[in-house]
C-alpha cells in the first residue's frame, strides 16, 4: 500500500536540523526546536507504528518511479517499530543534551548534527533499496565523526581516528558488496533481489557476496574480530553522544544484518555456522572485557560488544523462537543501552569522575535517582520480569531445540558476567562510601531546578519505556511474533513494494 | 579493456589493503581513498561494459532489442564518489588535528590514558 508518510519520521528530523541552522549561535533556540523536533518526531513514529500494524507493509516510491526501478521506502513492522524506539531514543538524549552538553560543543553545531544522525537512522531502518541503505549509512557516519569529535579534546581525537578509519572501512567492504550484487543480479531493490538472487546460477558468488555484507556490517555492529575500535572510542565523546551511539549506531548494523540475511541471503549451513561463531565469540570477549574495566563507560562499551553477541546468535539459528527472541533484544537493548550511558553522564555530572574506584556514596546522597538506575540495571541484568529476562527465554529455548550448546553456555557466561559487572558497579558506585582521599566535585547540586529535571527527566522516561517492555511483555511478544512472522515469510513485503502480480 | 580494467582493480585493492597494515596515519588514509576508488571501478566493472550503446531509445520501439551501455552504475560510483570526497576531506583535517595534538603520526601512539575531562 502507497502511503507518503512514511517519510516523515526522516523529514521532521531534517526540517529541525535546518531550522537549527538558521539559528546558528542560538543556544536555547536550538534546544527548543530540538525538544519539539524530536517529541513531534516520537508522535509521527507512534502513528508510523500503529498505521503499519493495522495496514500491513506501507511502500512510498521517491519521485513516482516504480519499484524495481525508482527507490522505494518500505515501512515494514521492523522498521516502524525501530523508527519509534529511535525516536524516543533520541527526544531522552535531546532532553539530556541541554545541560549534559556544554555550550562550546552547541555553539559549533551540537544539535544540527544531532538531528542529522537521527535523520540518517530513521533513513536507514525505512529504505527498501540496498545503495540507499548505504547511503544513508554515510549519512549516519559522517554525522557521527562531526559529534565524536566536537570539542577537539586529544582523547576525543584518538579515539575519532579509530573510529573513522573502522567506519570507512565498514563502508568500503559494503559498497564492494553492493558492486557484485548488482554485477550478478542487475537489480538494487531489496524485494526484487531477493527474487532474482535465486535466480543466479553461480550461487558461490552469492556465497562471498554475502561475506563482505558480513564484513561491513560486521564491523558497523561491532562483532568478535572486528569490534576493538568501539571500546576504544565510545568512551571519549559526551555522555549524551556516547547514548546515542552505544543505544543506536551499532544496532543499526544488526538491523542492516536482519533485513540483508531474511530477505536477501537466506543463511545457508555456512553462513549460520559463522555467524553462531562469530555470535560465541563476541559475547565471550565481551564479557572477558567487561569484567577487567574500572572505568563505567568503558565498561558499558564491552558490554555493548558483548551483547550484540546475543542477537547475531539470534539471526545464526533463523529459526522463528531466535529470531523473536533476538528482536526482542533488540528492542530491550536501544532503550536500555541508551539509558546506561546516560545514567553514566549524570554519574559524571554527580561526581566529576566515572572511575568506579573514585566514585561512592550515591544511593546514601541520592537515594531516588540511584532507585531510577537500580530498575535500569536490573532490566539490563535481565531480573525477571524485567526486559531483558524474556528474550533470553526465547534464545535458550531456541538454542535448546536446534542443538547449539556452545550458544547456550555463552548465553549464560554473557548473562552471569553482565551480573557480575553490574553487581559490582552498584557496590562501587551506590553503596560503598566515598573514598576519603577523593574530592568531590559536584556539578549537579548548584543546577537550577530546571535543569535538574532536564538532566533526569530523560533517565525517567526511558525507564518507564523499558518497565512498559517488561510488564507488558505479551505486548512485545505479539509484536515479535508477526516481524519474525514476516522475516521468515518475505512474500507480502515483496508484494508490497512489486505489486501483486510478480 | 576489461582485462586492464581487473588488474588495475586487483592492484588497488592489494595496495589499499597494505596501506592500511602500515602504522602511518597517512598511510591509513591513503589506503583508504585507494580501496574507494578499487571499489568504484569494480562497481564500473560489474556493471558491464559496452562501447557506442548508449542507452536511448528509439522513438518507434519499446524495448531495448539490443545491448545497451547501464547507466545505473555511473550513477552508482558518481554518489560514492561525492560521499568519498566528503569523508577524505573530513579525515584530512582530523588528521592533521590529530597530529598537532599528538606530535606524531604512529597510530600506536594514539593511547592517551584516561584523562578526567568529559
Amino acid at each position: 500500500m502507497i502511503d507518503n508518510h512514511i517519510l516523515a519520521p526522516v523529514l521532521i528530523h531534517l526540517f529541525s536540523a535546518v531550522l537549527q541552522l538558521i539559528a546558528w549561535r542560538k543556544t536555547v533556540t536550538q534546544r527548543i526546536i530540538s525538544i519539539l523536533g524530536t517529541f513531534l518526531g516520537t508522535l509521527l513514529a507512534i502513528r508510523l507504528l500503529a498505521d503499519v500494524y493495522s495496514k500491513g507493509v506501507l511502500t512510498l516510491n521517491a519521485s513516482n518511479w516504480e519499484a524495481p526501478f525508482g527507490i522505494v521506502f518500505v515501512a515494514d513492522l521492523l522498521s516502524a517499530t525501530l523508527v519509534l524506539l529511535t525516536s524516543i531514543a533520541g527526544l531522552a538524549v535531546s532532553f539530556f543534551s541541554a545541560t549534559g552538553v556544554s555550550r562550546q560543543r552547541m555553539l559549533y553545531g551540537y544539535f544540527p548534527i544531532f538531528h542529522f544522525l537521527l535523520m540518517g537512522l530513521n533513513g536507514a531502518f525505512l529504505t527498501g533499496d540496498i545503495f540507499n541503505l548505504y547511503v544513508w549509512f554515510e549519512v549516519i557516519i559522517i554525522s557521527s565523526f562531526v559529534l565524536m569529535t566536537l570539542g577537539g579534546r586529544k582523547t576525543q581525537l584518538e579515539g575519532a581516528v579509530k573510529y573513522m578509519a573502522m567506519n570507512i572501512l565498514a563502508s568500503t567492504f559494503f559498497l564492494t558488496g553492493i558492486g557484485i550484487l548488482y554485477g550478478i543480479t542487475g537489480s538494487l531493490n531489496m524485494a526484487d533481489l531477493s527474487v532474482k538472487i535465486q535466480q543466479v546460477q553461480n550461487q558461490s558468488l552469492v556465497g562471498i557476496t554475502a561475506c563482505f555484507f558480513i564484513l561491513g556490517f560486521g564491523i558497523k555492529s561491532a562483532v568478535f574480530p572486528l569490534y576493538y575500535w568501539l571500546p576504544s572510542s565510545y568512551h571519549t565523546p559526551p555522555s549524551a553522544v556516547a547514548a546515542t551511539f552505544g543505544g543506536l549506531l551499532t544496532k543499526v548494523g544488526v538491523y542492516a544484518m536482519i533485513r540483508v540475511f531474511s530477505l536477501i541471503f537466506i543463511p545457508d549451513e555456512f553462513t549460520r555456522n559463522l555467524l553462531m561463531i562469530i555470535a560465541v565469540l563476541t559475547i565471550v570477549i565481551g564479557s572477558m572485557g567487561a569484567v577487567i574495566k574500572t572505568n563505567i563507560r568503558r565498561m558499558f562499551s564491552y558490554l555493548i560488544v558483548c551483547h550484540i553477541g546475543f542477537m547475531i546468535g539470534g539471526i545464526a539459528m533463523f529459526s522463528k523462537i531466535a529470531l523473536m527472541g533476538a528482536l526482542f533484544y533488540l528492542f530491550h537493548d536501544i532503550m536500555v543501552k541508551t539509558n546506561m550511558f546516560l545514567i553514566a553522564g549524570l554519574i559524571r555530572q554527580l561526581r566529576g569522575t566515572m572511575d568506579m574506584k573514585k566514585l561512592g556514596g550515591l544511593y546514601a546522597q541520592y537515594p531516588l535517582i540511584s532507585l531510577v538506575c537500580a530498575l535500569v540495571l536490573f532490566s539490563l541484568v535481565g531480573i525477571p520480569p524485567l526486559s531483558g529476562f524474556w528474550p533470553k527465554i526465547y534464545l535458550f529455548q531456541a538454542a535448546f531445540t536446534l542443538d547449539h550448546y556452545a550458544f547456550v553456555a555463552a548465553l549464560i557466561i554473557g548473562s552471569f558476567t553482565t551480573l557480575y559487572v553490574i553487581a559490582k558497579m552498584w557496590a562501587e558506585v551506590f553503596w560503598k562510601d566515598s573514598p576519603d582521599d577523593v574530592t568531590v566535585e559536584d556539578k549537579f547540586e548548584p543546577l537550577p531546578m530546571f535543569r535538574k529535571i532536564l538532566l533526569v527527566l530523560p533517565i525517567c522516561i526511558l525507564c518507564l519505556v523499558t518497565l512498559f517492555i517488561g510488564l507488558n511483555a505479551e505486548a512485545i511478544v505479539q509484536l515479535v511474533d508477526k516481524i519474525s512472522t514476516q522475516l521468515l515469510d518475505t512474500s507480502p513485503y515483496v508484494e508490497a513494494v512489486l505489486g501483486k502480480t510478480k | 579493456m576489461e582485462l586492464i580494467l581487473i588488474i588495475l582493480l586487483g592492484m588497488l585493492y592489494a595496495a589499499g589493503v597494505y596501506l592500511i597494515l602500515r602504522r602511518s596515519m597517512v598511510k591509513l588514509l591513503l589506503g583508504i581513498m585507494l580501496l574507494g576508488g578499487g571499489t568504484n571501478i569494480l562497481i564500473f566493472l560489474l556493471g558491464g561494459i559496452v562501447k557506442g550503446k548508449p542507452p536511448v531509445i528509439a522513438e518507434e520501439a519499446k524495448l531495448f532489442q539490443d545491448v545497451f551501455a547501464d547507466p545505473i552504475p555511473q550513477a552508482l560510483i558518481l554518489t560514492a564518489i561525492v560521499i568519498s570526497f566528503a569523508l577524505t576531506a573530513f579525515a584530512i583535517v582530523l588528521l592533521k588535528r590529530v597530529y598537532a595534538l599528538v606530535n606524531s603520526d604512529d597510530l600506536d601512539d594514539l593511547n592517551t590514558p584516561e584523562e578526567e575531562d568529559i
